[in-house]
């Protein structure tokens, strides 16, 4: 017997569902902008600057006991957290007044602190500072390289196919990154520089979906001249929808390997892909190939593409 | 029946013999010796290590450039009789003020004459300001950088680490990786320091309490020697320098006869002439050792020493006096270094990342392998073999271009095994088809392959995109990560339009089904 998500000669009435999904998405997309201005993105030290350290404390003590250590030490804002095992734990202090050199010496004083709550026992397993002007400059990075990324993809899609192809891919990719900022304010995860590449890959991915139900939209508009342009598309999407949910789930499945055994550190990037590569499936689905019909394809001036080749080859 | 041209057999067989060979060492034990490559570097978050981000404050060297000129022109206007009054350096700036602004055209040119890369400017109140011109001011940061590269290899390598890298970053930065340090703590430390030492008589006619009031005399300073509490003892010193540290060829930690740990020094042919100099000329008289601003020790000196070599002796323990010579040796920076970054994993943390990694994507393997066979069947089987030999030929590739795997790498391998089918999976969701429109089994493979490529390669290369963008932006772990992805790129490609085409058409010729079953 074969597993089959989605069985044979589907025919979904997708298209007609679009103003709900784009109901939805504007909703959606509205929610993700307030969340994101009410409460904002719970940034790492990569983009707000400050201290982190994963020590290992084999004596076992509370967390209370490790937010003691550092009491007098004037740091500002410590925050512990166990991490992983019950002896780690992560120190995250804010970004220290008084520029680039005021993080190294906090550093100090918060090693020198651990020491002398806990002696020599202590392993640092991990400490990151990053100081203003670096932060400063791994933001406007993050974000040049995402904007980057969608007009690279804007680029290739315009080249490949025709603009209204191009509009409806960007829409559709602009709408994935926006939904994953804004499950990022509401859960509170840490949206650091490894939260940036996940939204790159998220972009890459998303174009990849919406890349082959084009491809075969591309292809039926010259196999279906006189059908119309709504009953193309959602034949189309019917066409590649085993294909589209299959390797979502493999690529599921790779990135739950990852959030249960990958280890703390990879979890909240694999957690963006997840969640990414769900709404990255859906808009591909529900709104790159709808929004075909707002953006208007030109019809009768396909030229004849690989298609015809093939058949003759064929 | 469908030719398969020879070539092909020809180039999958090299890649999969390439791809066992060359990730080969990636599963063994490294006694194993005789194959060629060697395992895939790992990152400093997996193995270790220390990623310092540092910034040259060559400010300071141009504030000392202009300090400079500026003496020039104070000894050319007393020479020419021009007045001034409130000289200094403010914000890379010299500037003074005339007293009869009347003489501005000849002070300007006494100016000119004095450094040739200035930029006078002269107000009608008789304001002279000095700056570089962007040339030499540019020419000094350089040269501050590269100096300071050198410097730092130095100090590292003097401590015994193994394979740093030290780049230059940008106009002002210097990237440093210590792989398998796991006490950044003391190389931080040395690299704190610019350790510009010198040798200056003190001011033995100045008070104190008046320096300390502000009045200290023209031509001293005012310094504070270390005696091992945090503020140290005021000493007035000249700001005359006798003999500088650049003259030194050679220093080590001693013993001496006190058993007090000392740094013993040794000056080159200039530095021990004089030296021997100041100590002939000064006999009975305190001289400072200043370090950075602050003075070790100010010995009285007993007797002219005049073999180009000495002593210093301070408030030393052995490791202090073990890294000051270190950092004598290795020389003053040409500036002070700031740490705008630090990223240290320790060993066991970058332990416990391989080892979940690594379950990771071998669970990961296993579930989209078992997928696979379930959806596809017989086809899944050739996807799944295409997919073994995608991740050894990516880890073969990785190791053959020295390319370094990082933790987001690993997270990288894992994602493309997750994506790497999709290839396949367009291909047989397209033969599929083809079969239930009527074609027969060679036909529909066939379809299936060619109608396929167009979609896998725009969706591949959209992916190649993001590999793109994430390289550009991206530092360390993330690099690592685009190059895996990269590669994984190419090498799912190859694996399922190759690979797998030729499993499928082997099976094909041989069994001749008449009813496909995809």
């Amino acid at each position: 017997m074969r597993l089959r998500l989605i069985p044979d000669d589907t025919t979904l009435q997708i298209i007609p569902l679009r103003r709900h999904a784009m109901i939805g998405s504007v909703v959606a997309i509205v929610a993700s902008a307030v969340l994101y201005v009410a409460i904002g993105l719970n940034f790492g030290i990569d983009f707000r600057g400050g201290i982190l350290i994963e020590v290992r404390i084999p004596e076992v003590p509370q967390v209370t006991e490790v937010r003691g250590a550092f009491e007098g030490a004037g740091l500002g804002e410590v925050a512990i957290q166990e991490f992983g095992e019950e002896t780690d734990f992560l120190v995250r202090i804010e970004r220290q007044p008084g520029g680039d050199g005021a993080q190294q010496a906090a550093v100090e004083t918060a090693r020198s602190h651990l020491a002398a709550a806990f002696g020599d026992a202590v392993e640092y397993r991990r400490v990151e500072f990053v100081g203003p002007t670096v932060s400063q400059d791994l933001l406007r990075g993050g974000a040049i390289a995402v904007l980057l990324a969608v007009v690279a993809m804007l680029l290739y899609i315009m080249f490949r196919f025709e603009m209204a192809f191009a509009w409806g891919a960007v829409v559709a990719l602009v709408h994935d990154v926006i939904l994953t900022i804004g499950v990022f304010s509401i859960t509170g995860l840490e949206f650091n520089v490894a939260t940036v590449a996940a939204l790159l890959l998220i972009v890459g991915y998303s174009m990849n979906d919406t890349v082959v139900v084009y491809d075969r939209v591309r292809e039926n508009l010259r196999k279906y001249k006189k059908t119309s342009l709504d009953l193309v598309l959602n034949r189309s999407i019917n066409e590649t929808l085993s294909r589209t949910v299959n390797t979502t789930v493999t690529t599921i499945l790779a990135l739950g390997a990852l959030i249960l055994l990958g280890g703390p550190v990879v979890q909240d990037f694999s957690f963006a892909m997840i969640w990414g590569i769900t709404v990255g499936t859906y808009s591909s689905i529900f709104l790159a190939a709808p929004l075909l019909l707002t953006f208007g394809v030109r019809r009768g001036a396909e030229t004849p593409g690989p298609k015809a080749e093939g058949e003759r080859a064929a | 029946m469908i030719h398969v041209p020879r070539w092909q057999i020809a180039v999958a067989v090299i890649a999969v013999v390439f791809a066992i060979v060359y990730s080969a060492p990636n599963f063994l034990p490294s006694s194993v010796s005789w194959l060629p490559g060697d395992p895939v570097r790992l990152g400093l978050d997996l193995q270790g290590g220390s990623h310092l981000l540092l910034r040259v404050d060559s400010d300071v060297v141009l504030e000392e450039r202009i300090e400079s000129v500026l003496d020039e022109i104070r000894t050319r206007f007393r020479g020419a009789g021009i007045g001034y009054t409130d000289i200094g350096v403010r914000q890379l700036a010299g500037g003074l003020t005339l007293t009869d602004p009347a003489q501005g055209e000849q002070a300007q040119e006494l100016a000119e004459e004095a450094d040739e890369t200035l930029e006078i400017d002269l107000d009608a109140s008789g304001r002279m300001t000095f700056r570089l011109d962007s040339t030499a001011e540019k020419e000094l940061r350089i040269s501050a950088l590269s100096q300071s590269q050198e410097v730092i290899r130095r100090r590292i390598d003097e401590t015994g680490t193994n394979e740093p890298t030290i780049q230059r970053q940008g106009d002002d930065r210097i990237l440093v990786q210590l792989p398998g340090v796991d006490d950044p703590e003391r190389i931080k430390r040395l690299l704190g320091q610019t350790a510009k030492m010198n040798f200056r008589m003190v001011d033995e006619t100045a008070s104190i309490p008046e320096a300390l009031a502000g009045r200290v005399p023209p031509g001293s300073e005012l310094l504070y020697e270390d005696d091992g509490s945090e503020q140290g003892i005021p000493i007035v010193v000249r700001r005359r320098v006798g003999v500088s540290g650049d003259n030194l060829v050679g220093a080590a930690p001693v013993i001496d006869q006190n058993n007090q740990p000392v740094v013993s020094l040794r000056f080159d042919a200039a530095g021990a002439r004089r030296f021997g100099d100041l100590t002939t000329e000064n006999v009975g008289r305190r001289f400072a050792i200043v370090l950075d601003g602050r003075v070790i020790s100010a010995p009285v000196i007993r007797e002219p020493i005049p073999g180009g070599s000495g002593q210093i002796s301070g408030n030393f323990t052995f490791e202090t006096a073990s890294d000051l010579a270190l950092l004598l040796r290795a020389g003053a920076l040409p500036a002070p270094l700031v740490i705008l970054e630090e990223r240290t994993v320790g060993p066991s943390l970058g332990r416990d990342s391989i080892a979940a990694g690594t379950l990771a994507g071998q669970v990961a393997l296993l579930l989209v392998i078992i997928y696979m066979v379930a959806v596809y069947g017989l086809f899944g089987v050739a996807a799944d073999i295409a997919l073994a030999v995608n991740i050894a030929l990516l880890l073969g590739i990785l190791s053959a271009l020295g390319a370094t795997l990082t933790l987001p790498g690993i997270a990288g391998i894992a994602l493309t095994i997750g994506m790497a089918v999709d290839a396949n999976v367009l291909i047989f969701e397209r033969i599929r088809e083809e079969t239930r429109r009527g074609r027969s089994p060679v036909s529909a493979i066939d379809t299936g392959y060619r109608q396929a490529l167009r979609a896998i390669i725009d969706a591949n290369v959209t992916t190649l995109i993001a590999a793109l963008v994430l390289f550009q932006m991206g530092s360390g772990p993330i690099r690592g990560f685009a190059v895996t992805l990269a590669v994984g790129v190419f090498t799912t490609m190859f694996c399922s339009l190759i690979i797998s085409r030729l499993l499928v058409l082997t099976w094909l010729s041989r069994t001749r089904p008449q009813v496909l079953k995809v």
